[in-house]
């Protein structure tokens, strides 16, 4: 019996491997699929929760799971400071072509357990990994997108979460991911791997659509639609606080 | 109370944006500056980027300027034609400094720049209005409180300039060039760090231009409201960095506090509050130098990249 199981073990890892067939699939949600940006808008808290479908009883190894939350991809440059002539100058920088402005990433366990290297590879699953640069001209690339990791984790933009996934009975699995409120417009991608081994069974995609609403919406398109009648409508607005002030105070002090 | 700025994409605590606005107010009331000196380098400590920053305070100024310009219009102390003159310069000023932002934000040296100019204009303005005023004081003790007659203007290279234009306001028959020249001058400054500029234009309308003092603050508060006007729909119009949520809780405090000020301001002696003035000018000076000698925590620093 336990050799009849073994040798399926290896059956499935077989078929898993030369076929797309799946024997472990992940069932998920998300607390929301939508945040607005209004006016008072301080950050959000996401939950994801989910289960893992199996067909067959579950194979040998640790069952991990990884989950991401990526924002819109920004092109920036990072640029490094360096003393020319007594005073402290932005020297040598370098161009990042793709630069998530928002990414976070919740696992069960340690990541490098959790997910094998060629498989980060393959799905861009480390925060290292979702920088997509080419350093032409500098020494030490790997020094700037250090410090764009750096800056952006100290601003909570970049969060690395490991154990921050529960996951019961190897089943049912949540966390909770927190977007602070300098979050840029867009559709944020949700992503959800199962693993096994370090080697990915099972990815779930989602978008949660984050966008400005209400008077924050109103002025960002007028102000990047009709940008004279928005220049004109600040500087009446200036103008007319300004002279509304002197007013009030006049008739105060009579 | 936090509030999303939509422009800056930041979320900044209102409060505190109305307090720098009020405090800020309050100092450029007591001291009939315009403040953006002040403002521009505490909008960047509090994290909003530094294009908006600019663009913004811009428009600021022109809220603060405004009620201060009607009130000189009233007592007739606005030189119309010599503010036309310094206006025509400022204009083209702003355009070319900000086509210079834009092209040192691409390089990534626009905070350097930035800084530059303040340490070095702040540090001359500064300096010179601190030794001026004691100076004054020291006089008016040792002349038992009389007050100092100012000196007829001496004649110079300046009147030796062709396109002679007769100023009836100010009293004054001079080439139309120096006060072309300074209004260019400011209108770089203007476009480039925020400023109304002010702080450079009256002293060069004084001791360069030899116009009376009781004209100047008038005429310069009259050119600077057209071209920090004009660099707002420049900003607006080419980098979209012109955030009216923020320059409406700016100018909220600023204008009240801007009233306060000038109450408090009434009570102070000038040469007090000119030696007042100069040392908190040299003071956000010597920050703003400290910082450039002094090796930074975070030597990397992000920018917005060049789309390829």
């Amino acid at each position: 019996m336990r050799r009849m199981g073994q040798t399926l073990v290896g059956l499935a890892a077989l078929l898993a491997v030369c076929l797309p067939l799946r024997a472990e699939t992940v069932v998920a949600g998300l607390s929301r699929d939508a945040i607005n940006i209004t006016a008072n808008f301080v950050g959000s808290e996401i939950l994801i929760f989910g289960a893992v479908e199996r067909d067959a009883p579950s194979p040998e190894g640790d069952l991990e799971v990884i989950i991401t939350i990526e924002g819109p991809s920004q092109p920036v440059s990072v640029r490094r400071k360096d003393r020319r002539f007594g005073i402290w100058v932005n020297a040598a920088s370098i161009e990042v072509d793709e630069a998530p402005s928002f990414y976070a990433v919740s696992t069960t366990g340690p990541f490098d357990e959790a997910l094998s290297q060629v498989e980060d590879l393959r799905h861009h699953v480390s925060i290292s990994r979702a920088i997509r640069a080419v350093g032409v001209g500098v020494e030490h690339p790997e020094e700037f997108t250090n410090a764009l990791i750096r800056i952006r984790e100290s601003e909570d933009l970049y969060q690395t979460i490991e154990g921050g996934v529960t996951l019961r009975n190897e089943t049912l699995f949540d966390t909770s991911i927190r977007l602070p409120a300098n979050l840029v417009e867009g559709d944020y991608r949700t992503r959800i791997f199962l693993t096994r081994g370090g080697e990915v069974l099972d990815v779930f995609e989602q978008d949660i659509a984050v966008r400005k609403v209400g008077l924050e919406r109103f002025i960002y398109n007028l102000a990047h639609e009709r940008p004279l009648v928005y220049g004109i409508l600040s500087l009446a607005i200036a103008i007319a606080a300004g002279w509304l002030a002197s007013a009030v105070f006049r008739y105060i002090r009579a | 109370m936090q509030i999303y700025l939509p422009i800056a994409e930041v979320s900044v605590n209102a409060f505190l944006l109305l307090g720098l606005g009020g405090l800020v107010g309050i100092l450029s009331g007591m001291f009939g500056v315009g403040g953006g000196f002040l403002m521009t380098p505490l909008l960047f400590f509090i994290g909003i980027p530094p294009a908006v920053a600019v663009a913004t305070e811009a428009n600021q100024i022109v809220a603060s300027s405004f009620s201060g310009v009607l009130a000189h219009f009233k007592r007739k102390t606005v030189d119309l034609r010599m503010g036309v003159v310094l206006l025509i310069g400022g204009l083209v000023g702003a355009a070319i400094g900000v086509q210079v932002f834009a092209a040192l934000t691409a390089i990534g040296q626009v905070d350097l720049l930035v800084k530059l100019c303040y340490v070095v204009f702040l540090g001359i303005i500064g300096g010179l209005m601190f030794f001026e005023s004691l100076n004054a004081i020291r006089k008016a003790r040792a002349a038992g409180g009389a007050v100092a007659v100012p000196k007829r203007r001496q004649r110079g290279w300046i009147d030796a300039l062709p396109f002679k234009m007769r100023f009836r306001t100010s009293g004054l028959y001079i080439s139309v060039i120096p006060p072309l020249l300074v209004g260019l001058f400011v209108g770089v400054l203007a476009a480039i760090m925020g400023v109304g500029g002010g702080f450079i234009m009256v002293p060069a309308m004084i001791y360069l231009l030899g116009m009376p003092t009781k004209v100047v603050v008038g005429t310069s508060l009259f050119q600077i409201i057209f071209v920090t006007g004009f660099a707002t729909l420049m900003h607006a119009t080419t980098n979209f960095t012109v955030d009216m949520v923020l320059a409406v809780l700016l100018l909220v405090g600023g204008v009240v506090g801007a009233q306060i000020g000038a109450r408090i301001g009434t009570r102070l002696k000038a040469e007090q509050l000119r030696i007042l003035l100069a040392v908190m000018v040299l003071a956000v000076c010597g920050k703003l130098a400290f910082d450039l000698l002094v090796m930074p925590s975070e030597l990397y620093s992000i920018g917005a990249g060049a789309a390829h």
